[in-house]
């Protein structure tokens, strides 16, 4: 594989949009008392700008590894990673991360912790205040701006985690189950939330999530991930056009993909 | 405001009860005054000596405060070299740890060879006393800092100063201050006993005083003098607690 990818034809996506990111091959092995154990294996995949694809699998299946190599929180064993023409090599500033709890800093208030981002790369200034006050409103957080963390529900907090992610606006966004701590009908809400700003912001979002529905209903392209060494095993693309609303849960198609992804996930026998 | 009421009201009726029991066993038991003074006599003595008491009261707060200053502001730090620098930790920690078991009030007489027996001998033992809680709290609020928000500051490029003290720092205050807590009555501890020791001032000498002397009702009035000014500086660390740590748990409602 050549490494300056740029020039390889678009892996027949049927897009015009050449790829953003992509992954050739990503393989990745921990140590585990000496003995090698394989948690991602030969994992190709790509994407372009502005698209929203979700990485779906059984718990613990690699997934997040995956995810996190693509923000270069970990380097891997093997293969390629490249964002925008740029091999990753390690944490780079365009990237927004939100994980599975919101991990706020209980000392800062809302708006502190949506502009800790921007105090760390030298950019707090009136136009990120600016900036941070409209996403917070954008997420229905208006008013809540000097409320310390401990004062909110557990979606609020996850709410103020996304405004942080995206506060310094990312070129790539990555999310680690985002809402898997979150209960069904927050879920909901954060789900039509999340389209909402990637609609705003245009932003290219990394999904990993183990709910089949969610990962349909939010993404251009799903892929479904086997169990432990994560391998793709399939790769969705959702043909359902954006907006979409909670009616589009019981679409046809919707219905159609949800038992494709959970044949290859394994939990439909075919 | 009634909730208010009773809060304060019970522990005051507490107080009231052993006070009057402890009143009616010395009465009606004729117990002599050198064995156990009645509350009437402590706080006659208390009225009768209220200066003296003040003044042994203050060179005891002072060497309180500044020992209690010291084992913060050396634990901390010891606390964050143990805990960034491996190598600091394996030399030093097991030593740190084993010197715990040396009790130190054997140590005592060194301090007062070494420090002589004004103000500094005093500052010495209760900084020895009251600095090991501040390193091991403090090492365990580091360390409890939550992962991902260091996998937040690694991918924002944080440097190792900006994820010490943005991010750090404030996850340990929380450990900081439960040390700063026990840290602050150890060093009461350390002061008096470092006035047993060798000392012509402050309120354990005082104490040592009036008891060689079986003028046990001061013996007493110094200990209510030495508890209050317990709680004072127990209370002032508490206060400080609330008021850099105002997202603290006390202060969190839910909107």
């Amino acid at each position: 594989m050549n490494a300056n990818g740029r020039i390889h034809p678009d892996g027949g996506q049927g897009s015009a949009r050449p790829p953003f990111g992509r992954l050739v091959n990503v393989t990745k092995t921990f140590e585990t008392g000496g003995q090698p154990v394989p948690a991602v294996k030969d994992v190709s995949l790509q994407f372009r700008k502005g698209d929203l694809i979700s990485l779906l699998g059984p718990s613990g299946c690699g997934k997040t590894t995956v995810l996190k190599m693509m923000g270069g929180l970990i380097p891997t064993s093997g293969g390629l990673l490249e964002l925008d023409g740029k091999a990753i090599t390690g944490p780079f500033p365009g990237v927004g991360v939100v994980f599975q709890a919101p991990t706020l800093m209980p000392w800062r208030s809302v708006l502190g912790n949506v502009l800790f981002p921007m105090e760390v790369l030298g950019k707090n200034d009136r136009k990120a205040k600016r900036r941070a006050h409209e996403i917070l409103e954008l997420v229905g957080l208006a008013g809540f701006e000097q409320a310390y963390p401990r004062q909110l529900s557990g979606g609020m907090q996850q709410r103020v985690a996304l405004c942080r992610a995206i506060i310094h606006e990312p070129s790539i966004l990555l999310m680690d189950e985002p809402f898997g701590a979150l209960d069904e009908l927050t879920r909901l809400e954060m789900n039509d939330l999340l389209l909402d700003i990637r609609r705003v912001t245009g932003a290219t979002v990394i999904f990993v999530t183990h709910s089949i529905s969610e990962a349909i209903y939010l993404s251009d392209r799903v892929f479904v991930f086997s169990k432990r060494p994560a391998v793709i095993a399939l790769e969705l693309n959702v043909d359902i056009a954006y907006p979409r609303s909670q009616q589009t849960r019981f679409l046809e198609e919707f219905t159609e993909l949800e038992k494709q992804a959970s044949i290859a996930l394994g939990v439909v026998k075919q | 405001m009634k909730k208010n009421f009773l809060r304060l009201f019970y522990p005051l009726a507490g107080v009231a009860i052993i006070l009057i029991a402890w009143h009616f066993y010395v009465v009606l038991l004729r117990v002599h005054i050198v064995v156990l003074p009645g509350p009437l006599q402590v706080a006659d003595s208390m009225v009768t000596h209220t200066k003296i008491l003040l003044d042994e009261a203050w060179v005891t707060s002072l060497e309180c405060i500044y020992g209690f200053a010291l084992a913060m502001g050396i634990g901390i730090p010891i606390a964050v070299v143990m805990t960034y620098s491996r190598i600091a930790n394996l030399m030093f920690y097991p030593l740190l740890v084993a010197s715990q078991s040396i009790p130190k009030v054997a140590v005592a007489p060194i301090l007062l060879v070494w420090f002589g027996t004004g103000i500094e001998s005093k500052l010495a033992m209760a900084f020895v006393i009251a600095f090991f809680p501040v390193v091991v709290d403090t090492a365990t609020g580091l360390r409890s800092t939550s992962p991902e928000l260091l996998e937040l500051a690694r991918s924002l490029q944080c440097s190792r100063l900006q994820t010490f003290f943005k991010i750090q720092l404030p996850s340990a205050l929380p450990s900081i201050f439960s040390g700063a807590k026990i840290a602050v009555t150890l060093a009461v501890i350390g002061a008096v006993i470092g006035e047993f020791i060798g000392s012509n001032q402050g309120l354990g000498n005082l104490l040592l005083t009036a008891n060689s002397q079986l003028n046990t009702p001061l013996v007493w009035a110094s200990l209510v003098v030495l508890s209050v000014l317990g709680m004072v500086l127990y209370g002032a660390v508490v206060l400080a607690e609330k008021i850099l740590m105002p997202w603290g748990p006390d202060s969190g409602h839910k909107l």
